[in-house]
């Protein structure tokens, strides 16, 4: 075991995972953390929780993670390349470590300028790929980025986040290799939509002998509205929705149920896809309804491991 | 090319506003070529400001001179005399230039005129682009002459993130193309992809304090 974490010891059983999301409050609004925190108890393996997402500042993620823990859920520590430097980012991992977390997962992050920040100082001293290797090296070299060594290194088992569906989409599956070869653990994917090219790449990870390696958790967001759908489509950049699930949602007399139809859907069919070892489902501001599409998709009760 | 910008007029209105006699020194160089802080540029620039001060209670003369580079000594000579007959200077060189023409005449305000915006090349008349951020540890050879440094939002080096849109744009700008769809595009047609498929370590920043170079050739000669 790398970390011993709890999404480590399901994958590495060979069970099929699932992760959720829970995205910190713009405040130190603890309450709503841990009412967040309530829906997912028991029925995902980790969440994530995201790091100042859309370059909003937000609570912090490590501080919220330790919340969550609190409430009984395990973390999965998201980091982007963003805000801090090589300093402050192995400073926090190590402080994270510390107080009980076992999962990162590692980001280039949001641009600023999409944020309520918008012309701060970026700071990507480092990349998404370089931040996994340097996980990699404090967690089984027990040294800094430097060289200097470790007193107490960080036993994280290292995510990172891959998007099948954006241009060049023949260049995805070497990056994946990329960030398996720099020391990613787990994969979470952009959120799927379009499932025809997203088997294309998940072809292309098995051929290369990719999934041995690393453990593909497909990344799922419920739609839900017609609003939601055809914004995404048009404004999310490397987000691929296909036109026949945008009809289905906008002519849906209940949008969000047929939303949550076409998730529960799509995770069926995830499960049987070689080389997927769960989903993960980012739920956005939904948390509340992820026990009902856990309980639909057939992912309850959750493995003890 | 160093490219720089005219400041609003207000914000060197209000730095000249408490001085009688004001030299605007033009820079022949990079500014020049830019169409920023040539002679022309002075020319204009004095009018709006004598236009800009009319009704003032106590008027402002303002001169021009534009000098070859305000970027090297050697230019400064004719300079040296005019400069005493003034309270203060403008200069509408790059901040190179500005800080070299403050540091000529110590007891005179030097102001800019100028933001300097960056370095670039001329994609047509009028029309510059940023190219280069002098990090002083060039990749251009492996990333097929494109910067991700300058041209990636997120100066990544193990590109694109997952934010490249469906025609090859960067998620902050549909007019920005993602610099690593361009390099992947490139090294393709050069067959030279295997150059981007190995992780990039993080880099040495060399640039976060100031440079100094000095030529191999003179090493001697400044040697203390």
């Amino acid at each position: 075991m790398k970390s011993g974490s709890n999404l480590e010891k399901i994958l590495e059983a060979g069970h099929f995972a699932f992760t959720g999301e829970l995205g910190p409050p713009q405040g130190a609004n603890v309450e709503a953390v841990r009412k967040k925190a309530g829906y997912l108890k028991g029925i995902v393996d980790a969440v994530n929780i995201t790091d100042n997402q859309t370059a909003v500042v937000r609570m912090s993620s490590w501080a919220a993670g330790l919340i969550a823990i609190q409430e009984g859920l395990e973390p999965n520590f998201q980091m982007v390349c963003r805000d801090r430097n090589r300093i402050a980012m192995q400073s926090d991992i190590l402080g994270a470590y510390a107080h009980g977390i076992r999962n990162m997962l590692c980001l280039s992050g949001d641009h600023q300028q999409f944020g309520n920040h918008p012309l701060t100082k970026g700071v990507f001293d480092i990349d998404s790929i370089q931040l996994i290797s340097m996980v990699k090296q404090m967690r089984d070299e027990k040294k800094f980025l430097n060289g200097d060594e470790i007193d107490g290194p960080p036993q994280i088992f290292i995510g990172a986040a891959e998007n099948p569906f954006a241009e060049p989409l023949e260049w995805r599956v070497h990056r994946l290799a990329k960030k398996v070869s720099a020391g990613a653990d787990f994969i979470q994917t952009q959120c799927i939509y379009d499932m025809k090219i997203f088997r294309e790449w998940m072809k292309q990870a098995n051929d290369m002998g990719l999934t041995e390696k690393v453990h593909i958790l497909a990344g799922i967001t419920p739609l839900k509205s017609g609003g939601m759908a055809r914004y995404m489509a048009k404004n999310v950049s490397g987000i691929i929705i296909p036109d026949e699930i945008i009809d289905r949602v906008v002519k849906a007399k209940k949008p969000a149920e047929e939303g949550i139809k076409i998730c529960v859907e799509q995770i069926e069919e995830l499960k049987e896809m070689k080389g997927v070892h769960g989903v993960h489902l980012m739920a956005i501001e939904w948390e509340h309804r992820v026990p009902e599409i856990a309980e639909r998709a057939k992912m309850l009760p959750r493995p003890k491991v | 090319m160093i490219v720089g910008e005219r400041k609003p007029l207000e914000e060197i209105k209000e730095m000249l506003k408490d001085y009688k006699k004001v030299l605007n020194v033009g820079c022949g160089g990079c500014t020049s070529i830019c169409l920023s802080g040539g002679q022309r540029e002075v020319m204009l620039l004095n009018d709006d400001l004598q236009n800009a001060f009319q009704g003032n209670p106590v008027s402002i003369q303002f001169d021009g001179f534009t000098i070859e580079r305000q970027c090297n000594a050697d230019f400064f000579s004719e300079l040296d005399e005019m400069v005493k007959n003034y309270d203060a200077v403008l200069s509408m060189a790059c901040g190179a230039g500005v800080q070299f023409v403050a540091e000529r005449y110590p007891d005179r305000p030097v102001f800019p005129a100028l933001n300097t915006i960056f370095v670039g090349a001329d994609r047509d008349v009028g029309w510059y682009e940023e190219n280069c951020r002098t990090c002083g540890d060039c990749i251009l050879g492996e990333t097929a002459g494109i910067c991700p440094v300058t041209r990636c939002a997120k100066s990544l080096f193990n590109g694109p993130c997952g934010g490249t849109s469906k025609d090859g744009k960067c998620e902050v700008s549909k007019e920005t193309p993602c610099a690593w769809y361009e390099i992947y595009d490139r090294l393709k047609k050069q067959g030279r992809l295997s150059n981007i498929m190995k992780v990039r370590p993080a880099r040495e920043w060399h640039n976060q304090t100031r440079r100094v170079l000095i030529h191999e050739a003179y090493k001697q000669r400044y040697a203390k």
